[in-house]
């Protein structure tokens, strides 16, 4: 009884806007509000509010066996609420069905997994408090940026009260084994880990609208019978994707809607499949096996590696420092500083500056509101000085402030740290 | 093949692009005979190309008079009194022709003249490239060729009367144009024209770049299909000259440079503003503004006015050895230009180790990705780069690098290859013409 599950990542990073030298110490406004906006009512329009009511219809129509999950990042639902508030709340219908499973993530959809724990785990907990507060949904699988995962990773995540982990199924930490089972990390206690397969997976992200594949066109026959195939040799199929797949990565006109309109239909005709969340699958099923990944993997590019946010001079340069700040910014318990720091560690910053294809032309254009990874780097390292600049007058501030009740702790002077409390 | 400049005598690139490119089109074999208006003849074997003097060219009296109405055709379109104007007479071209003894040299014997080609960008610069063009038409009939390739206005008039006679395809090699040069308004129509006309003549073109393409497209009216891209590049030898101090660099201070010609199209303006712009915020750097041109003086004013005359050198015009020194102290280098349809210095900086900052409206920005592009007008843009480069080693090492790879992949044997490809596929195919 192979179970299909879908999960779908949702997130928009909040884009900073033209920072130049000139406005360091003169603006502290960091954000391209102008783009953020437009760009997330664009993606409503073309494929968070189509789609979720396609999915919406669906489960409707299947009288609950119909499942999937989403993974929503703290930073998208943010812009949700400022610019297409009818895209949560379409969310939120969908997640009152029942047949809907939110994961847990970072709320800022960063890389702290690698470069602070203390900070991933403050992340986590940020985003688990979002989701009971916008949905009343409690997380209990965790999907981590990009499905960046090792063994350390499932171990803190578990930690948190995590019961599964999601990550990419590639033969780096597989090997021979399918990712067709569920498994459970060599640093877990009793989690257990979920694997995208990725061959059906990108067959419907990257490769549906592709012609010059040589499976092209894909209608939901052919696809399903791929399913099909797999019966009795495994217990899940994990289709792992980016929710801007529908009508963003793939236009509306490449059919890919009507294709998910009917593949649920199609998979159900076969009496051995269904439909299940990732956290109904663990029930559901024993782990295999162990897997142990002692490097970092992720889903993206073919490297399944974290190439794309670190490694060059540059990307190193700026996760160093604004990693290095971390203790100073909670020092200061200002939580304007604490959220414009935590923001800075958006993971899209660093994919801007991705080197690695650029001198083929072929950048990771999307999506990217920089010509060049040079122009992303001078951006961000201007709005990290201007940043910097204003967390060492704040440390100047405060220690002032320290002192000066360190000498008069007389009621006289309450007035005067007021003001003081004011910078 | 024909060319205005060629080193050792050369004022610009072109003479430097036209050694490069022919010398790696010979390492294929292809047989180049070069013809120029003038060249010593000391060093004439020197040279890896056959060198074809127009000034040694012999010509009788009767061969002159017979093609004066050849050339007649080509001149009409731009009115200017020139030995070989329209509106004389034979009698009278003759007669002006013997009597400038310092143009042209009789030879009794033969019975034949010789038209000495003066090849300065001087005010008779017309005269001598209608000169030069018709001395072509003879040339053409001695030296058996199968292509011409002409580079440039000056010698695209040569290319078209030299097609005359051996009725062979003529490629026009656009490594620059009028409208580069200046601004709308004070375009020099003269060359415009001449340029014009030879687009339109010629069978195929070659342009430096995409941009210089488009600018043919748009500005000339030419049709797209017979514009061939093909990039330059840089030689990598270098000259190198340790101990050549051509600036002194005080502890820690970072060097930015300009180097150029210092002319309308060049920008050297936007980067005196520039420059200005990151003074505000870091006193310890010196901008070098390397090259002559008529905006000096003017150059100089706006930078008493600026008050940062402390901070910005000129260094005039600079010899070769000089110019290296200059990049292996450089921090950065800014090309600024306005119009720019290639821009090989650019690669020169990037083969020193120099990041570069290149304007968005040049060829070059199609070759090196791996630097910092703006548009030349938005020196706000500029400063803004110039200081982050300047701030952060991190952005430096990661461009260099880039740039290192870029530069591997960047060969004049592969820009040969290319023309041979073209030279390839006129021999052959079915083109048609005059």
């Amino acid at each position: 009884m192979p179970s299909i599950c879908f999960y779908f990542q949702v997130h928009q990073p909040k884009r900073l806007r033209k920072y130049t030298i000139f406005d360091i110490n003169n603006s502290h406004h960091y954000e391209d509000e102008t783009a953020n906006s437009q760009i997330m009512q664009k993606v409503a329009n073309k494929c968070y509010l189509p789609m979720n009511q396609i999915l919406l219809d669906l489960i409707h129509k299947h009288q609950g066996h119909f499942k999937i999950a989403f993974s929503i990042s703290g930073v998208a639902i943010e812009q949700m609420k400022l610019y297409s508030p009818e895209t949560l709340e379409s969310f939120k219908r969908l997640v009152k069905t029942g047949c809907v499973e939110l994961l847990g993530e970072t709320y800022y959809h960063s890389l702290s997994a690698v470069f602070s724990e203390t900070e991933f785990r403050r992340q986590i907990r940020k985003h688990k408090e979002l989701m009971l507060h916008e949905f009343n949904y409690e997380t209990k699988i965790f999907r981590n940026t990009e499905l960046i995962y090792n063994d350390n990773i499932a171990r803190i995540a578990e930690d948190e009260g995590f019961q599964a982990i999601i990550t990419e199924g590639t033969e780096k930490i597989l090997g021979w084994k399918s990712p067709n089972f569920v498994y459970k990390p060599v640093s877990a206690k009793n989690a257990k880990l979920l694997l995208k397969n990725y061959s059906l997976s990108d067959d419907i992200a990257f490769r549906f609208s592709n012609q010059a594949w040589n499976e092209f066109p894909l209608n939901t026959e052919k696809y399903s019978s791929w399913i099909y195939s797999l019966d009795g040799n495994a217990e899940t199929i994990n289709l792992f994707m980016d929710y801007e797949t529908f009508g963003e990565h793939q236009w509306q006109e490449t059919g890919i809607f009507e294709f998910m309109k009917v593949l649920p239909e199609r998979i159900l005709q076969h009496p051995s499949f269904s439909f299940n969340t990732p956290s109904e699958v663990i029930q559901r099923y024993e782990a295999k096996d162990f897997i142990a990944s002692p490097n970092l993997i992720s889903w993206a590019d073919t490297e399944r590696d974290l190439s794309a946010w670190m490694g060059n001079h540059i990307q190193d340069d700026s996760l160093e420092k604004i990693y290095s700040l971390e203790k100073r910014v909670y020092n200061t318990q200002n939580n304007n500083i604490i959220e414009t720091w935590e923001s800075l560690l958006t993971s899209d910053h660093f994919y801007y500056m991705c080197t690695k294809y650029f001198s083929d032309g072929d950048v990771h254009k999307y999506f990217n509101p920089y010509n060049t990874p040079y122009e992303a780097y001078i951006n961000y390292q201007n709005v990290f000085t201007d940043f910097e600049n204003r967390l060492i007058a704040l440390e100047k501030a405060n220690s002032k402030k320290a002192k000066f009740i360190a000498k008069k702790p007389s009621s006289l002077n309450t007035k005067k740290v007021l003001e003081l409390e004011k910078v | 093949m024909y060319g205005w400049e060629f080193p050792p005598f050369i004022s610009g690139g072109l003479g430097i692009a036209c050694h490069d490119i022919t010398k790696a089109l010979i390492e294929f074999g292809v047989e180049v005979n070069f013809v120029l208006p003038n060249f010593p003849s000391n060093l004439e074997n020197k040279s890896h190309v056959n060198i074809i003097n127009s000034s040694k060219i012999k010509v009788t009296r009767t061969d002159l008079l017979e093609r004066k109405n050849s050339i007649k055709e080509f001149l009409n379109f731009y009115g200017i009194d020139t030995l070989l104007s329209p509106y004389i007479t034979e009698h009278e071209y003759l007669e002006k022709l013997e009597a400038i003894k310092d143009f042209s040299y009789f030879e009794e014997s033969t019975n034949s003249y010789q038209l000495n080609i003066n090849s300065n960008y001087g005010p008779n610069l017309l005269e001598e490239v209608s000169r030069y063009a018709f001395i072509a038409g003879f040339i053409a009939q001695k030296v058996e060729h199968d292509l011409i390739h002409v580079h440039d206005w000056m010698t695209v008039l040569a290319g078209i009367e030299a097609r005359k006679f051996s009725k062979k395809p003529l490629i026009y090699h656009v490594h620059a144009l009028e409208t580069d040069r200046s601004d709308k308004t004070a375009l020099n129509t003269n060359v415009f024209n001449i340029e014009k006309y030879g687009l339109e003549q010629a069978d195929k073109i070659i342009a430096v770049s995409y941009y210089t393409k488009n600018k043919i497209i748009e500005n000339y009216g030419i049709n797209p299909d017979k514009i061939h891209v093909v990039h330059n590049s840089v030689s990598k030898e270098k000259v190198t000259t340790l101990n050549n101090k051509i600036v002194t660099k005080k502890d820690g201070e970072k060097l930015v440079l300009f180097l150029g010609r210092v002319t309308y199209q060049k920008g050297p303006d936007y980067f005196l503003e520039a420059a200005a712009k990151v003074l505000q915020l870091d006193k310890n750097v010196q901008f070098v503004i390397a090259g002559h041109g008529d905006m000096i003086n003017k150059l100089i004013e706006r930078t008493a006015e600026l008050k940062i005359g402390n901070k910005v050198r000129f260094t005039g015009f600079l010899n070769r050895a000089e110019v290296e020194a200059l990049f292996q102290a450089a921090d950065i280098y800014v090309m600024p230009s306005v119009s720019e349809p290639f821009g090989i210095s650019g690669l020169e900086a990037a083969l020193f180790d120099v990041p570069v900052i290149l304007s968005k409206q040049s060829g070059i920005s199609e070759v090196l990705h791996n630097s910092l592009m703006v548009d030349f007008w938005d020196t706000n843009e500029l400063a803004n780069q110039i200081s982050s480069l300047l701030k952060n080693p991190a952005l430096e090492k990661q461009i260099l690098l880039g740039a290192a790879k870029e530069l591997q992949e960047s060969q004049w044997a592969n820009s040969a290859r290319k023309i041979i490809e073209l030279y390839e596929t006129i021999i052959k195919g079915t083109l048609k013409y005059a």
